[in-house]
């Protein structure tokens, strides 16, 4: 039944309650496709295939005792690696933790264990979520099922090539400047960032602390709201996470798949309207805004005068807690450790782990963000940044006062070919260039596909104030509707 | 190292004006630890009390002990602080193993109390210590390195960490620079940590036993010369365990910092530890050449806003300041306060105090503790507190005194057997024979046996030279190896020579 895989989530789930297949059937039939395609696409770390296979039997056994399952109970779902699973390997795709097995599961991995989903296995990604091609994994990079020399976005490239190539319906991501929905945009996928802390970040290994944030990935923006909803909500392990109910994001999805956007006023962001974007891009963009008339949403621009600031803003803030939250890889509790000979000191064996085990991307941010609060430099770099980042917030709280909604495309580029920003790390970083302002926000936005651009998937982003998550599936779901979903040429 | 003669104290003050400053670290007495649920009980099995979170295991997250904070805002409203309406912890970077994160989660330029003072009475006279900040933090773990000479992290072949303490809350209190106290900067340093002891005692927010290293005391010192208004550099002085050792180690530091810059050789700013065999102070790392801490705000919390109600709250239900409670004790004990001075020195309040809540009588209480075991506390150099002696076992020991089962001699003996263990007065009065001689027959006995062997004695008591009857006590003591009470043997001897006394 090979045709299990081409089904969205919402259509797995009710064919698994009704009994017409059984939830192992469902992950069998996504082993099956991993181990037929993931050679080439590289989407998974680790494949988890009795996790699964238990996993599934649980939920047809509770099926049969007849239990009420979960609107998820059954689906498939890749996680990221960087979320924590008890007895599974994590590695958050670097050396440094090569074979560590969690004593404990992420809120999110715990929740969709409750939910009843089957999780597949650990997605590869740029190591500890630092780049946007994932060719800063310690393991290889993934391969876009689309064209399989390009890139597939990053950091969460594993999630979303694992969907786009039918390896999974579902997939879990965490965006810190744009690792979900920039992956989404050039896999042809949807990406959502909830709204920071309206999804946990406990068991979440830390890039940057106060950017981070769980979201879902999807091949339609009904699923991804499904799995938002499945995710989302209070944890009080995490004290950064909001004690507030989680907006109803299936309805708002639901609701937008009418068609109809009569009376949604749209914000098209002037600052983000051509500059420094391929105009494949920027024509399929238009052309999105254009349907979204149609749809019978007002458009107007708004000036964001300070997003133009958010990008070296972002590299400051993201590397500065980076080199913090990283310094607990020291070989010493977990993990790699490098020296351990006898001949050195347990100071150079820590400096040796951590050599042996940061490839160099990582070990640049660390170093720019160590530079950035040192004493004496604190003020002009970190103090900075952040007061931009004050300035940046006010710009989205304004134009939330006018509009409903703010759009632009995902990412300036389509999937790039290997190797074709690497040597500038400026380059990879101008990937995130309208993505990293939300992060900065703290606000949701979602890349849904909007056209595509050299015969390669473009994403428009939908962004939205802060707890009104419900909002951009509202819109994301409206588009889709118009646009359709992407398939992506056959492996 | 050359050896420098060391100046003598009086000379040392007579020249400079010390500034002294006090950093003292109290760890809560929370059931749990700062960020997570595990316990915070002291003396377990290594590695046992922890969780992902006091491991720094990747992912894992703090949440805020919220006793933690409250107990935080208790010492410093006792200590006359006012409380951040606003403020967040912040995170102190630098790499040590027994630090499971690599980063101490802290607060730094925006403590939850600030501008405090404490008054604290030396020699009959108040200095008022003015606080700068009391701050909330997570403790460390500890680590033990083997094989190296010294027992530091250079040279170990081996380190072993125990990560039970690692986020055990632990709160800041540092004071301002306290000058103009002269020749008394030692005892004010003591009075002072003593003061902070009581205050946070009376808060029953830790049980503050040096010790135990549940309150720790860094000691800054540094001299001016005479006449001179600039302060000299200081340094800090570490690993001073007792009240004792602050006063020492304060001492020690303004003579060894006088003989240096008599001969003009200049301080430096340093962390220097206390040795508590030789009472001097040894360098350790320099502070010139110190990490750079890369402090900033900790993005996996959201700062503390305390309702000003709350605080409000909290203050109204602050204890008796120890102060004012003593001032109340003094009046019940009915004592001069030149001797309620000797008791406050002798750190005999609580335990006296607790003497008789168990029921002895102040003066009982007060002779015991000052008395017998005072001096054994002086010369072992120990804290009153951990001499050996409780004030239960001090207050039975009272009790057999007043029942009349111990004279003061035998209750000296019996208490000696209390500090080496033996068990409660009345278990070591009946295993070790001590108990007064009341058996009447066998007193009798003794009494008619000694009037026999002294016949020319005991015709100068029948002629009534009743004062003679002493050398009879005497020999009655002697042959009940002074396990009879004095008065009632004289009361015996006279009654059976039928002389009234």
């Amino acid at each position: 039944m090979s045709d299990l895989t081409r089904l969205t989530a919402a259509e797995l789930a009710a064919t698994i309650a009704a009994g017409d297949v059984s939830a192992v059937e469902v992950a069998q039939a996504h082993l099956d496709r991993i181990a037929a395609v993931d050679e080439r696409v590289h989407a998974f770390l680790h494949v988890d295939t009795e996790g699964a296979l238990a996993a599934a039997r649980d939920v047809d056994t509770r099926r049969a005792a007849g239990e009420e399952l979960g609107p998820l109970a059954g689906v498939p779902i890749a996680v990221k690696d960087v979320l924590a699973t008890k007895g599974v390997p994590t590695t958050a795709a670097s050396r440094i933790l090569e074979g560590w097995r969690p004593p404990y599961d992420a809120t999110i991995v715990e929740r969709l264990r409750a939910a009843g989903t089957v999780m597949l296995g650990k997605t590869n990604m740029d190591e500890f979520a630092m780049g946007s091609s994932t060719e800063y994994s310690a393991y290889g990079a993934t391969n876009n099922p689309w064209d399989l020399g390009r890139i597939p976005g990053g950091s969460g490239g594993g999630s979303a090539a694992a969907i786009a190539a039918y390896e999974a319906p579902l997939a879990i991501g965490t965006d810190t400047g744009g690792s979900i929905r920039q992956p989404g945009a050039v896999t042809g996928t949807v990406g959502a960032k909830p709204t920071y802390g309206g999804t946990s970040r406990y068991g979440l290994i830390a890039f940057s602390s106060s950017l981070d944030t769980p979201g879902p990935c999807a091949r339609n923006v009904q699923d991804a709201a499904l799995l938002h909803s499945v995710i989302a909500g209070h944890d009080p392990r995490d004290s950064t996470s909001i004690p507030q109910a989680v907006p109803d994001v299936v309805a708002a999805a639901r609701l937008g798949a009418n068609g109809d956007l009569t009376g949604v006023k749209v914000g098209l962001v002037s600052e983000f309207n051509g500059e420094g974007a391929e105009p494949g891009v920027m024509a399929a963009f238009r052309d999105a805004v254009e349907a979204l008339t149609k749809l019978g949403a007002e458009v107007v621009e708004i000036s964001c005068p300070h997003f133009q600031y958010a990008l070296p803003a972002y590299y400051l803030i993201a590397p500065s807690e980076a080199s913090s939250n990283l310094a607990r890889f020291d070989g010493v509790r977990f993990g790699l450790r490098t020296g351990d000979d006898g001949k050195h000191s347990l100071e150079e064996v820590m400096s040796l782990t951590r050599e042996a085990g940061f490839g160099p991307e990582v070990k640049r941010r660390i170093i720019l963000g160590t530079y950035a609060l040192s004493s004496g430099y604190y003020d002009a770099y970190y103090g900075q940044a952040q007061k931009v980042r004050t300035l940046i917030t006010r710009d989205f709280t304004s134009a939330f006062e006018q509009v409903d909604v703010l759009v632009s495309p995902t990412t300036p580029f389509v999937a790039f070919p290997f190797g074709s920003r690497t040597s500038d790390p400026y380059q990879m970083y101008l990937a995130d260039l309208f993505t990293i302002p939300t992060n900065l926000y703290g606000g949701p936005a979602i890349s849904v596909p909007c056209g595509l651009s050299e015969g390669l998937p473009v994403g428009l982003q939908i962004m939205a104030p802060t707890m009104a998550d419900d909002r951009m599936y509202r819109v994301a779901a409206a588009l889709e509707s118009t646009v359709g979903v992407l398939t992506p040429p056959a492996l | 190292m050359t050896t420098t003669v060391l100046p003598p104290y009086d000379d040392v003050v007579a020249r400079y004006e010390p500034v002294i400053g006090l950093e003292t670290h109290v760890e809560l007495g929370t059931k749990t630890k700062m960020f997570c649920g595990c316990p915070t009980e002291f003396g377990a099995e290594p590695n046992t009390q922890v969780c992902p979170v006091c491991l720094g295991l990747p992912g894992a997250l703090p949440v805020p002990n919220r006793a933690a904070i409250e107990a935080t805002i208790r010492i410093g409203l006792a200590l006359n602080c006012s409380i951040a309406e606003w403020c967040r912890f912040a995170r102190k970077n630098y790499f040590y193993p027994d630090m499971p994160k690599n980063f101490q989660t802290s607060q730094y330029d925006e403590p939850l109390c600030v501008d405090g003072y404490l008054d604290v009475e030396v020699d009959g006279e108040m200095v008022r210590v003015e606080i700068e900040r009391v701050h909330l933090e997570e403790d460390t773990g500890k680590t033990l390195h083997v094989g190296g000479a010294t027992g530091r992290i250079h040279g170990a072949t081996e380190s072993l960490v125990d990560y039970n303490r690692a986020g055990i809350p632990l709160v800041e209190i540092v004071t301002k620079p306290i000058p103009g106290t002269g020749a008394k900067a030692p005892l004010v340093a003591r009075a002072y940590v003593t003061e902070l002891r009581d205050v946070i005692r009376s808060l029953n927010v830790s049980d503050v036993r040096m010790e135990q290293g549940s309150m720790r005391c860094d000691v800054n010192t540094s001299l001016t010369p005479a006449g001179q208004t600039e302060w000299g550099t200081r340094t800090e002085t570490k690993n001073v365990n007792s009240l004792r050792s602050v006063e020492r180690a304060v001492r020690a530091e303004m003579i060894r910092q006088a003989s240096l810059l008599d001969v003009g050789t200049r301080i430096f700013q340093e962390t220097r530890h206390f040795q508590e065999d030789t009472g001097d102070t040894r360098a350790g790392r320099s502070k010139e050449e110190a990490t750079d801490y890369r402090y900033f705000p900790e993005p996996d919390l959201v700062p503390m806003a305390p309702d000003a109600a709350w605080v409000a709250e909290l203050k109204a239900a602050l204890p008796e300041a120890p102060r004012l409670h003593r001032k109340r004790l003094q009046e019940q004990w009915d004592l001069t306060d030149q001797d309620m001075q000797s008791v406050v020195n002798a750190g005999a309040v609580e335990l006296i105090e607790a003497t008789i809540a168990a029921g002895a009588t102040a003066a009982g209480a007060r002779k015991w503790w000052l008395g017998e075991l005072a001096r054994r506390a002086n010369e072992e150099g120990i804290e009153l507190s951990t001499v050996g002696a409780t004030p239960a076992q001090v207050a039975e020991l009272q009790q057999l005194v007043d029942e009349g089962k111990l004279n003061d001699k035998l209750a000296r003996a019996v208490l000696e057997g209390v500090v080496a263990g033996e068990g409660s007065p009345r278990e070591i009065m009946t295993a070790r024979g001590l108990e007064v001689v009341s058996d009447t027959g066998a007193l009798t006995a003794a009494v008619d046996d000694a009037i026999a062997a002294n016949p020319d004695v005991a015709a100068k008591i029948r002629d009534g030279k009743v004062a003679a009857a002493g050398a009879l006590v005497g020999a009655v003591m002697k042959t009940t190896r002074g396990q009879a009470d004095a008065k009632t043997v004289r009361e015996l001897i006279l009654s059976r020579l039928g002389v009234e006394g």
